[in-house]
């Protein structure tokens, strides 16, 4: 492998780590906080990809379109939705046994797949790039490195340095470290905490539901997209240790990296390495590697 | 007459009415599907024993399940049937010896941590089944001779295949009911409900969640062996964490905890599979089947917390006045 | 002869990162004698209880029970070998009938977990024992009730038990009052007055009357340290304990 490939390999891999770290996040807030396993989380990132390739065309016949205009308003809905899906379902979710919401959100994700299916079809679709994101940089004399990665990478890292900011910075940041490492804890410092969920969750599903609306244009959208993404989120959320968000970030860029170079240099075992990786982290610390402090 | 006895009456019952199932209704159709579910029971069974009965909750079974349909198909030869008295044990020790290897690993975790460390285990054998040649790939590899015991059971035949699942569905139902009375099984209820206190009262705990891994793992192998026989081939997704999910799924909507409740969760979620795939209810909309499953699935969670076991009581206490329990006023926390 | 030692613990230390929870404590317990271990909240007790029942493992010292080294014994190993401890906070099995409870306790004895045929309740030497031993913690009367449905009181004459259950030469007793009316306490008192002859009892407890009535020897600790051991006599006199413990809120 020549440097250049090296380059480009290790752009991909910062990518899909910030990528399924925005995913992990709120995956792994709501499990440290609210102790609810969210298995729809992945389709949060199914839906916002699915927005982004459902908004865009309504959205350029009567606002004249616009990508960021897309993204805020696909933003603002997964908000919405996050919000109304709090109340409706998760918030009686709990006090129940982890095995009753294993079911319950096993249900829903049977659910918004074949919403997705009335509403969309079962095809493949592709989403178009913005015009002025389309173009590529020139890397060395044969390859190029397209821009619109570059830029999918930026707004995660925009959207990371956002998020620890709050988590680390703010009094919501405080309630919300405070909620993940003791639950009693928030209740008796007399925090709203049906408030706090529902922020919560709101902006997980928001962050996964904006993880997909960026990808959309370079993985293209499609059936079972949620669910591949929900297993490997799970593995980010175990190896980081639950309810860390700086756990979750860690073992996002190392599931990137590890994913992205397994599939270069060992193509017929790039499946198992990051369970192995999953497997040989937990059997060395059986919390994960950051366990909420 | 007692509870206990009414359900052991219940359970009878039902395994006679599947015994005569096939003259009640002849059709292939029906004899093919409720082999397949009775299978699958046998898989909601094995889990059971680890989540209901152990509290380890698996999210790997169908790992051994695929490994048990994959061991009777690469076992049994290219020439001529072989004899199920030795390819029976033959799968199912194939899985339970994977059990064990896994088990002896992953119970070093816990909780949360326990159930993906199973996952992974399971996605590396889904991974090398998918990606090597050994198991023919994706693509999956066929069954030449289905096995065969003297003259007498040849399951080729439909009906034998259906007998014979049943016998083996109502043997391992047999055989946890006697496990889990026995110390053995006692035990295990004791690390369920509360394991530090086994550890304070000198159980050393390791040893019988192993145990009860490998004979989960067994049990699974089996109905996987079962499974390849009856389709006569198999492919990588016997171990895709999909069926992980759905044996979970199965045994916590039959309601966790009670051996007759995974049979009935496998039958209900089959069933309802079927129900809302069937064209002739449904028609144009029977191919977006996985939203009616879906609703019932969110419902049963809503209004049957302990599962479809536990339906009988709910009605009692309708029909008493009292309404059912609302959601929120639920007590018990989360584990 | 009557008064022999059967746990002794010696220069027990624990440290959490740079906090000492127990520092250098020893301590002994002989059978027909009663030692209460008393201190206020956070100096140590129930950490010694789980230092001396192998629950958490040592930093130093050592532990010997019936004239062995368990030191490096595990809990399962220590309680087989004849010490019982009950807990803190009510950790029955609370979805088992009383019975059952005791019954599963008594198994560990007599394990045989490679047995999967034999129903358990058929097990004479596990179904004895439980029916002595919730006779001895006065729960005759409701062995088939649901253990989690039972009264607070109740569930700590469980606790005991379920401790007994097992057969142990030594117990270790962490807060058994805690909670208790008036006669239930009385009750659990003449309980320990007549477990005392053949066992060696550790006793944690807050309840002081109770402790002043109970105990032959009594241990003071403060901080993680031993800052006084007697008999209840020398306990009540003494300054230093007047000062550091009883003094305050007493």
């Amino acid at each position: 492998m020549d440097l250049t490939t090296f380059l480009i390999q290790c752009l991909n891999a910062l990518q899909y780590g910030l990528l399924l770290f925005l995913v992990a996040s709120g995956l792994t807030l709501i499990f440290g906080i609210m102790g609810v396993i969210n298995l729809a989380h992945g389709s949060f990132y199914m839906i916002g990809a699915y927005m982004a390739y459902a908004l865009s065309p309504v959205i350029e016949a009567t606002l004249g379109g616009g990508f960021f205009l897309t993204l805020l308003i696909g933003l603002a809905l997964a908000v919405l939705l996050g919000y109304l899906l709090e109340w409706a379902f998760y918030s009686y979710l709990y006090n129940r046994d982890h095995l009753q919401q294993v079911l319950m959100t096993y249900g829903l994700i049977l659910v918004f797949e074949e919403l997705r299916s009335l509403l969309v079809g079962d095809d493949v679709h592709g989403v178009q790039i913005p015009d002025f994101l389309s173009g590529s940089i020139p890397l060395g004399e044969v390859m190029s490195y397209p821009v619109y990665r570059l830029f999918v990478s930026a707004m995660c890292l925009v959207l990371v340095v956002g998020l620890f900011y709050i988590f680390n910075r703010t009094r919501l940041g405080m309630m919300i470290r405070a909620g993940a490492s003791n639950r009693e804890m928030i209740q008796s410092l007399g925090i709203d905490i049906n408030f706090l969920y529902r922020v919560v969750f709101a902006a997980g599903f928001a962050l996964a539901a904006f993880a997909g609306m960026v990808a959309a244009p370079v993985s293209s959208v499609y059936p079972g997209m949620g669910n591949e993404v929900l297993i490997i989120c799970f593995v980010v959320v175990v190896i980081g240790g639950i309810g860390s968000i700086q756990g979750a970030l860690v073992a996002a860029l190392l599931i990137g990296f590890i994913d992205t170079f397994g599939k270069v240099l060992l193509p017929e075992a790039a499946g198992v390495l990051v369970y192995l990786a999953m497997a040989v982290i937990l059997l060395w610390k059986p919390n994960g590697l950051f366990k909420a402090a | 007459m007692t509870m206990v006895n009414q359900k052991a009456i219940f359970v009878a019952l039902f395994f006679l009415v599947l015994l005569a199932y096939p003259w009640l209704d002849g059709g292939s159709y029906g004899i093919d599907l409720v082999t397949k579910i009775m299978i699958y029971a046998i898989f909601a069974l094995s889990l059971e024993l680890l989540v209901g009965s152990t509290g380890l909750v698996c999210f790997g079974q169908a790992a051994f399940f695929g490994i048990g349909a994959y061991a009777a198909v690469l076992l049994s030869g290219e020439d001529g049937p072989a004899s199920i008295l030795w390819l029976l044990p033959a799968s199912a020790g194939a899985a339970a010896l994977y059990a064990l290897a896994v088990g002896s690993l992953s119970l070093r975790t816990k909780g949360v941590y326990f159930i993906m460390v199973t996952l992974a285990f399971a996605q590396m054998a889904y991974f090398i089944v998918h990606d090597t040649p050994l198991g023919g790939g994706t693509d999956g590899i066929y069954l030449y001779f289905r096995p065969i015991l003297g003259e007498w059971l040849v399951l080729d035949e439909p009906l034998v295949m259906y007998m014979f699942s049943l016998f083996c569905l109502v043997g391992t139902f047999g055989f946890l009911g006697v496990l889990l009375r026995s110390r053995f099984g006692r035990a295990l209820a004791g690390i369920k409900e509360n394991e530090q206190r086994m550890l304070g009262t000198g159980f050393v705990t390791y040893p019988y969640k192993l145990a009860a891994f490998t004979i989960s793992g067994a049990l699974a192998g089996l109905a996987g062996f079962l499974f390849a026989v009856k389709d006569g081939f198999v492919n990588p997704e016997l171990l895709n964490w999909h069926l992980s999910g759905a044996a979970l799924v199965m045994i916590i909507l039959g309601g966790l905890g009670h051996l007759r409740g995974a049979i009935t969760g496998a039958f209900a979620f089959m069933l309802l599979q079927e129900f809302f795939k069937s064209e002739a209810i449904f028609g144009e909309f029977a191919r977006h089947w996985h939203l009616g499953l879906g609703l019932v699935i969110i419902l049963a969670v809503a209004f049957l917390p302990s599962g479809l076991v536990g339906l009988p009581d709910v009605l009692r206490s309708r029909l008493a006045g009292s309404g059912v329990v609302p959601l929120k006023k639920l007590p018990e926390g989360g584990r | 002869m009557s008064n022999e030692i059967l746990l002794r613990g010696q220069g027990i230390t624990r440290r959490w990162g740079g906090l000492v929870a127990v520092n250098r404590v020893s301590i002994e317990l002989s059978r027909n004698c009663l030692h209460a271990v008393i201190g206020t909240n956070g100096a140590g007790k129930s950490t010694l209880i789980n230092l001396l029942s192998g629950e958490i493992p040592l930093s130093e010292g050592t532990v010997e029970l019936l004239g062995n080294d368990v030191t490096t014994w595990s809990q399962p190993r220590r309680a087989m070998a004849g010490l019982g401890r009950s807990y803190q906070r009510n950790t029955i099995f609370p979805g088992f009938t009383v019975f059952e409870n005791c019954r599963l306790a008594a198994q560990a004895k007599a394990q045989k977990g490679w047995n999967l045929w034999q129903p358990a309740n058929r097990c004479p030497v596990s179904t004895h024992a439980a029916r002595e031993a919730a006779h001895r913690a006065g729960l005759d009367k409701v062995l088939d009730r649901t253990a989690g449905l039972l009264s607070h009181g109740q569930k700590r004459q469980l606790e005991i038990a379920m401790c007994l259950a097992t057969g142990p030469r030594v117990l270790l007793l962490d807060e058994p009052l805690a909670g208790m009316g008036a006669e239930e306490t009385g009750r659990m008192l003449t309980l320990l007055d007549e477990l005392r002859p053949d066992h060696a009892i550790l006793l944690v407890e807050h309840d002081m009357d109770a402790v002043f009535r109970v105990a032959d020897r009594i241990t003071v600790m403060v901080n993680g340290t031993v800052i006084a051991s007697g008999n209840p006599d020398e306990i009540r006199n003494s300054g230093e304990v007047r000062e550091a413990y009883l003094g305050e809120g007493h």
